[in-house]
């Protein structure tokens, strides 16, 4: 029955939509991104979250986490996507405690993520090093020196890099290239010496950072999970990310379809509402469809990670390839029918577009999961 | 022991005895059972199969008893069905008095109606096909032509019908036919005849793909009695409409019921276009189209499995199933377009040794699938209507 919400999620669905409608609008977005606050997010409102339990959402209660499971995190996940509210879910909540609980050693686990599920300690992964997607492309070094490391490199597009307390890194402890192995994680504490953050400004003005390791001294106790065998950990954590961006682009999608249909009803040329036209009726279809799709397809993936799936990879890279699709389409004609309004700041459509074109890129592409689904179904 | 594990036993058990082995075989289109005065059966187990299954009603398990029906309940018959899949057994009987006329009497058909027509499609014993498209009455059916005329106790019928499935193969047939010709939707009517009456007639109409799966039919002075009237006089068009709901879910489900899983577009094109030294398919970009096919299709399966639950929760049916019937249309349509290009010039056969019996039939099957947007509302019209009642669209005025 994991297609369909039961009681449970029905609940949390309920409660998230009134928080985020309440507390979370787009108007909120819209505050952060023209205060320009040096946070990227409403750091009052993630304690509220977190309060609420957010923060913990798929963290296991014996780390006081509400073990809500996937199918509860995209439920809010989807809710903040419609608003296009900013907060270190995806950073810290599916990456960092997913990281920490796929790969984290006990010491690790209770450190890190108590402290987590209450909001107070932000994550983030830094595992990118070019304009495109390439999880294996690392030339970041970890060289061994003692018992312990030395990090040297440079990563891109950290996702809350410049908030984050703690970040995981991926490293080359051993191969070339874009070798699978020979990657490892390490758990580095953001004022480390030798790290440097620089904040990047993005189109859709959420958090995203370049960050320098200079000579970064690691215990060993920073490593996070077996050294040379953290790509396991690595795409594990990556799926988790693909899919919970997957629901989050399917609430955004979702919301500027009901706003451009509302549109379709209301504005009238001609003597008449402009969704009477069938060429825009037709493609109003076309978007409804699509989503109907999407909601069938993050459903399944969502499921497929709690349920330990093993076909959990090729369910990411399916749901992040189609609701990436999906999102391309519906933001672009969320801004073509709404004409000339559609192009202003003072109109919701662009702000979509702009979220939408950065989260397809997020974690790889659709044409990048669409290759790496053939390659997973053996073509 | 529940009521519903016991009825589950009970018919896990009945299912063990009673259904032939050969009968849990992946069947082939040519070894469908159509039922009917001449019916044929590909082999005696068919026959026996569906005589056990129409004895206990269960070829419509959900209809009453007093029709002949299984009088099961919709969870019964969700057991029913598990069951039957479980064990992979065929489907004992294709029917469009089953899937289209039967849920139709059962909602406006008078009680001697019921009783006659009722009992014969749960049987098997009459085929039916559907008088509904004429040659200038396609996506705009309302403004159809064939009249029917009072006399008597009888109505006299002259007119005629196009792309009526199987005709030249049915016993009787549903039609609509108009009885007033001041107005439009409001001067049709719905009525039953034996295709043997005299004045009628069928001419099979030979498609692309070979296969003549429809008939031009003719009615000349035919008589049919005015108690074979179903519902009230101008009142079919209502009919007609519920009856196409019926077949646009038959349609988009029509590849399910023959159970035939086709051989996966992937190993056609492995075998025809080769692979990398990566494994990865040797021509990129048909790799792409592919790829996204098979997204289109598991997305289009894993929502009729949502929307499947989704009814079991009594939510009612989702809007989600208004497209069933053109997503459907189309992923067939794409998946063929698709083998027939991997197969390259071996896809382009029409007959002879040089083409395997695999490559002749997806041709075949792909010539075929252009109909698949067009027979039973096209998917532009299908459109037009989940933009009207789904997403509240207005007419253009």
């Amino acid at each position: 029955m994991a297609m369909i919400l039961n009681e449970e999620q029905n609940m949390l669905r309920d409660s998230a939509r009134d928080f985020v409608s309440d507390k979370g609008p787009v108007s909120a977005f819209r505050k952060i991104r023209d205060e320009e606050n040096a946070d990227g997010f409403d750091k009052a409102l993630w304690t509220e979250m977190a309060e609420l339990g957010w923060a913990g959402v798929i963290i296991p209660e014996e780390f006081g986490g509400a073990d809500f499971g996937f199918q509860g995190l995209g439920v809010v996940l989807e809710e903040t996507g419609r608003t296009l509210l900013p907060s270190p879910l995806v950073s810290t909540i599916v990456l960092g405690s997913s990281a920490l609980m796929l790969g984290g050693s006990d010491e690790q686990k209770s450190t890190f993520l108590p402290a987590i599920a209450e909001g107070k300690c932000l994550l983030a992964l830094a595992a990118e090093e070019g304009a495109h997607h390439a999880p294996y492309g690392v030339e970041t070094t970890a060289t061994a020196d003692g018992d312990g490391w030395v990090l040297n490199g440079n990563k891109c597009q950290v996702l809350d890099g410049h908030v984050a307390n703690q970040l995981i890194v991926s490293a080359r402890t051993s191969g070339k290239g874009t070798d699978r192995d020979g990657i490892s994680l390490f758990v580095v504490a953001a004022d480390s010496d030798g790290v440097e953050i620089e904040a990047l400004s993005m189109v859709d003005n959420r958090n995203a950072s370049n960050v320098k390791f200079g000579n970064v001294r690691l215990d060993a106790g920073d490593l996070l999970g077996t050294q040379d065998k953290g790509a396991d950990i690595l795409d594990a954590v990556l799926d988790r990310g693909r899919i919970a961006l997957a629901a989050e682009m399917l609430g955004a999608a979702q919301q500027v379809f009901e706003f451009t249909l509302e549109y379709l009803k209301e504005r009238h040329q001609f003597g008449q509402p402009i969704g009477t036209f069938q060429a825009l009726q037709h493609r109003a279809v076309k978007m409804f469809g699509e989503l109907e799709i999407c909601n069938s397809v993050v459903m399944e993936a969502l499921t497929a990670v709690d349920e330990g799936r093993d076909d959990m990879p090729a369910m990411a890279s399916f749901a992040k390839a189609k609701v990436g699709d999906a999102m391309h389409l519906i933001s672009s004609e969320g801004v073509q029918m709404h004409g000339g309004i559609g192009m202003t700041d003072e109109h919701d459509s662009g702000l979509y577009l702009k979220r939408a074109r950065v989260a397809e890129h997020t974690f790889g592409s659709s044409a990048w999961h669409r290759d790496r689904f053939a390659t997973l179904s053996g073509y | 022991m529940t009521d519903q594990e016991q009825f589950r036993q009970e018919t896990r058990d009945w299912l063990e005895k009673n259904c032939p082995a050969s009968m849990r075989e992946p069947m082939s289109e040519n070894e469908i059972v159509w039922g009917g005065r001449n019916a044929q059966f590909p082999n005696p187990d068919s026959k026996i199969w569906l005589e056990r299954m129409s004895a206990r009603g269960w070829t419509a398990p959900v209809w009453p008893t007093e029709y002949g029906g299984g009088g099961l309940s919709k969870d019964q018959n969700m057991i029913l069905q598990s069951e039957l899949k479980r064990i992979n057994a065929r489907p004992a009987l294709f029917s469009f008095g089953l899937w289209m006329l039967g849920p139709a009497l059962l909602e406006f058909a008078s009680e001697e109606q019921k009783l006659k027509f009722l009992p014969q499609i749960v049987r098997g014993e009459i085929r039916w096909c559907q008088g509904y498209s004429e040659p200038g009455a396609g996506s705009d059916l309302a403004g159809l032509q064939t009249r029917a005329v009072p006399d008597g106790d009888d109505y006299v019928i002259n007119g005629q019908k196009v792309w009526t499935s199987y005709a030249d193969q049915a016993d009787w047939i549903f039609c609509l036919v108009r009885t007033d010709t001041s107005v439009k939707h409001e001067g049709i009517s719905f009525i039953l005849f034996d295709m043997e009456t005299e004045g009628v007639e069928t001419r099979p109409i030979k498609l692309i793909s070979g296969s003549s799966p429809f008939c031009e039919t003719f009615f000349r002075d035919v008589r049919v009695p005015q108690s074979h009237l179903v519902g009230k006089l101008n009142a079919g068009w209502t009919i007609a409409k519920r009856l196409l709901q019926h077949e646009r879910t038959s349609i988009s489900n029509f590849g399910a019921v023959t159970g035939s899983e086709p051989v996966p577009l992937e190993f056609v094109a492995r075998n025809y276009v080769g692979t990398n030294d990566d494994g990865k398919l040797a021509d990129a970009s048909l790799r792409e189209r592919i790829v996204t096919h098979r997204m289109e299709d598991l997305g289009f399966q894993l929502t009729l499995k949502r929307v499947a639950l989704e009814a079991t929760q009594g939510s009612g049916p989702s809007a989600a199933s208004s497209l069933f019937k053109s997503y459907g249309a189309k992923i067939n349509q794409d998946r063929c377009e698709l083998t027939v290009e991997a197969m390259g010039a071996q896809g382009l056969g029409w007959s002879g040794d040089s083409f395997s019996e695999d490559e002749i039939a997806a041709t075949r099957q792909w010539l075929r699938s252009k109909g698949n947007s067009i027979e039973g509302g096209t998917s532009e019209i299908n459109t037009n209507v989940v933009a009207k009642q789904v997403l509240g669209l207005r007419d253009h005025q």
